[in-house]
């Protein structure tokens, strides 16, 4: 009989206490990963950004916009390439203002050729024209191009709401008033994650008639870097550029742009952290507390196995991996789970977060708390069983 | 006839490791619990108490938030020209037309930025913030480069203390006071003259305008006849009401979330407590059978072991308050997505929200005891008598 044996078989001795704690840390270790896993998927979505795009927008704050003409004079600045633009919509839709989703005016003509390789067209309509779009732009996006009112949907967006390709969606305006409608023309996939599927995407152009009275106002313009090692330098001169104009500028990396919107949780990462450390106390001591009631009822044997000559060492050993391999193969069920069941349902809190990811290091962070918390919880035991004394012991038993 | 309530209390003290650590997980839940409720309570009444049910605050239809509203000057002069609205001793209207708009400053002490309102309000409207209250410095002169700055952001957020300039568009404007208003979100703003900031940061018109009514019973007249006037376009709320359907969603979510958390956090705590129980009930078997003896019923041996798991779960839900007590009133913050704004409040640890972790925390005894007690009851006497 080997040591794994002794330790299988002395587990199996109460079932029904080993199952009940080893499922209380697998739920304890399921929430402690789900809990990190928020904190992955905020992170992940600075990820989005890229290093070698700029943002530029009104210095004062986002919701000031900025004039058309800017996109010349930043075209102009060396080592500036592609420049893209477009503005947030707001709105609610109309029949259920709680149900929130993102809807972005963006300039089809630049903005698809330069996010091309985040997305990918899964479902278009026929176009009614030529079929022909500008350079760089997916053909698959040809009646999306050729109609001025046509949208884009993020596919979770479109399988939550039942949508289908050609029929019209619509928004109530809170910044932009009146009531919008958009024909949905295309359905996009979010190759990388954090891009987002939550949104309708819809031509510039069209609010800037409808909603600006032709005056062009622009929320704020994406750079692309021809030379990504000048990105500091660039920064600098866009800004100082229209530093003496009544609309100042902002510009900072993209990723950096993207960081201020998760710095905008405030604290809530920080009491995410703080609840998963009390769910993997709580848990610990229920480890404890059951791997003490344990020992405790097989002091007898203990004494005996001693007698049969198993050393001071080999009990402790033996108690310690008891309760490591209850906490170990929990914390491997819970944090597996929470990773495959989270990503494979695309949990998104009901809009709020982009898509749940579990990242793998979290899932290693999981899986190294619960062997710790096996160590812990066996250690006062364990050290009881390998001080015992025969004799004590043995007394006591009548 | 039922066991004493006695005899599960000694039991329950009797083996103080295992109650302490039963306990103390369940405590723990509980903790979360009420603490996840504090921060909803203590996010909503920051707005709720924002607004005042003597106030009205019109906003153009379909704006969700005073950021998405406009009304044009010609607007806001037909709402001041009301009769309803009530006056200074002074004679003068309490109404103000404000600008409210988004500047993005840095943090205090950590990395990032994020959304500060700037309220831009007119003078004659300061009595309308009947519990404006300067803490700090004085307050800013009207028509001068000042402003005052909410006591809570003053330490969030950089250039915020006193003698601090803040840059809006080509103008600097110095921070001359710090202010507090009944722990509203308004303690999350900065004010300045509204007639001074409108120009400095290019806005013509305002956001809202906010009065106060003569007389409050006459809000559903007010609002038909404003709703009602074709030039305008707006919506006109009480400013409370306006302010509760701010704190809404969010409180929501973080109540949700709460309650989803603990409750998946629960099932290993139960599972705990059915472990101690289970244990309990082992150790006991000799008792049992000598109560069954005694003649009490099965039933009233089942009462007896639910109640003593009961008591162990109280044990750990007053653990729980107990831990939770000191979050109350400690400030935090977060953006409310309503408003894109960012908002500092306090947590409110309520006594209804102790009253429900202590139920929940019976609810899980009751739970995680049934079981145990089943065994302990359904034990067949001649075989416990046989083993001692």
């Amino acid at each position: 009989m080997n040591f794994l044996t002794l330790v299988l078989v002395n587990l199996g001795r109460n079932k029904r206490r080993t199952v009940l704690t080893l499922l209380s840390v697998t739920v304890a270790l399921f929430l402690f990963c789900s809990l990190r896993g928020v904190l992955d998927t905020l992170a992940a979505s600075i990820r989005v950004g890229s290093e070698t795009r700029l943002v530029t927008r009104n210095r004062i704050s986002l919701i000031f916009p900025l004039p058309k003409a800017y996109v010349e004079r930043i075209r102009a600045v060396q080592g500036v390439g592609r420049v893209t633009w477009g503005n947030w919509f707001g709105g609610t839709d109309p029949v259920d203002p709680g149900n929130f989703y993102a809807r972005f005016a963006v300039d089809a003509e630049t903005y698809m050729p330069m996010y091309a390789s985040d997305v990918e067209i899964i479902e278009q309509d026929t176009p009614q024209g030529t079929g022909a779009v500008p350079a760089g732009v997916d053909p698959k996006l040809a009646a999306f191009m050729e109609e001025r009112t046509a949208c884009i949907v993020g596919q979770s967006l479109f399988k939550r709401m039942g949508w289908k390709v050609g029929q019209t969606v619509g928004a109530t305006g809170t910044i932009f008033p009146g009531d919008w409608t958009w024909t949905i023309r295309a359905v996009y996939h979010a190759k990388d994650p954090a891009f987002g599927e939550e949104a309708i995407l819809f031509h510039w152009e069209y609010l800037n008639e409808r909603g600006m009275g032709g005056q062009g106002p622009v929320g704020w313009y994406t750079l692309e870097l021809s030379q990504p090692e000048r990105a500091g330098e660039i920064t600098r001169r866009v800004d100082e550029l229209f530093e003496n104009s009544s609309a100042q500028t902002r510009t900072e990396t993209e990723r950096a742009f993207q960081a201020g919107f998760v710095s905008m949780y405030g604290n809530v990462p920080f009491l995410i952290g703080v609840i998963g450390l009390a769910v993997v106390f709580a848990i610990l001591l229920v480890a404890a507390n059951t791997m003490m009631m344990a020992s405790r009822e097989r002091t007898a044997e203990f004494a005996v196995m001693k007698t049969l000559g198993f050393e001071d060492a080999a009990l402790f050993r033996l108690v310690l991996a008891e309760a490591a391999v209850i906490t170990l193969s929990g914390g491997i069920a819970g944090a597996i789970l929470a990773k495959f069941t989270l990503e494979k349902t695309g949990f998104n809190a009901g809009g709020l977060l982009p898509p749940m990811t579990v990242s793998w290091a979290t899932v290693a962070i999981g899986v190294g708390i619960a062997v710790l918390m096996g160590l812990t919880s066996g250690f006062v035991p364990a050290w009881q069983a390998s001080r015992l004394r025969i004799v004590d012991a043995l007394r006591r038993l009548n | 006839m039922a066991i004493p309530f006695a005899y599960n209390f000694r039991n329950v003290l009797r083996r103080p490791t295992s109650t302490i650590a039963t306990a103390i997980g369940i405590g723990l839940v509980v903790a979360i619990l009420i603490g996840a409720f504090a921060l909803a309570a203590g996010f909503q009444a920051a707005l709720v108490e924002s607004g005042s049910p003597q106030n009205v605050i019109v906003m153009r239809t379909g704006a969700d938030s005073e950021i998405s509203s406009g009304i044009s000057l010609e607007g806001a002069g037909i709402v001041r020209a009301l009769p309803a609205i009530a006056a200074a001793p002074d004679g003068r209207p309490l109404v103000s037309s404000e600008l409210l708009v988004l500047t993005n400053l840095d943090r205090l002490g950590q990395a990032g930025s994020s959304n500060v309102p700037i309220r831009g309000i007119q003078v004659d409207g300061m009595p309308l913030r009947d519990r404006l209250q300067i803490v700090e410095g004085r307050t800013f002169t009207p028509g001068s480069d000042e402003v005052i700055v909410g006591e809570r952001i003053s330490k969030r957020f950089k250039n915020c203390k006193i003698g601090d300039h803040i840059r809006f568009g080509q103008r600097a404007f110095s921070v001359v006071g710090l202010f507090r208003c009944g722990g509203s979100s308004f303690e999350s703003e900065i004010w300045g003259d509204q007639a001074v900031l409108g120009p400095a940061l290019g806005r013509q018109g305002f956001q809202s305008v906010t009065f106060r009514m003569r007389d409050t019973s006459q809000f559903r007249a007010i609002k038909s006849e404003l709703e009602g006037d074709p030039r305008l376009g707006v919506q006109v709320r009480t400013e409370r009401a306006f302010y509760s359907s701010q704190s809404q969603l969010l409180a929501n979510v973080i109540r949700v979330a709460g309650v989803f958390i603990t409750l998946i956090m629960a099932i290993g705590a139960i599972f705990g407590a059915v472990n101690t129980m289970y244990a309990a009930v082992g150790t006991r078997t000799r008792e049992i059978a000598v109560l069954l003896t005694l003649g009490f019923s099965p039933f009233a041996v089942l009462t007896s072991f639910m109640t003593e798991s009961v008591i162990l779960a109280l044990i750990g839900g007053v653990l729980g308050c107990i831990l939770a007590l000191p979050i109350n009133g400690i400030v935090t913050s977060t953006t409310n997505w309503a408003s894109f704004s960012e908002v500092a409040f306090a947590f409110r640890v309520t006594p209804l929200a102790m009253v429900f972790g202590l139920v929940f925390a019976a609810a899980m005894g009751t739970v995680g005891g049934f079981l145990p007690a089943l065994k302990a009851a359904r034990q067949s006497l001649a075989r416990s008598l046989r083993e001692m």
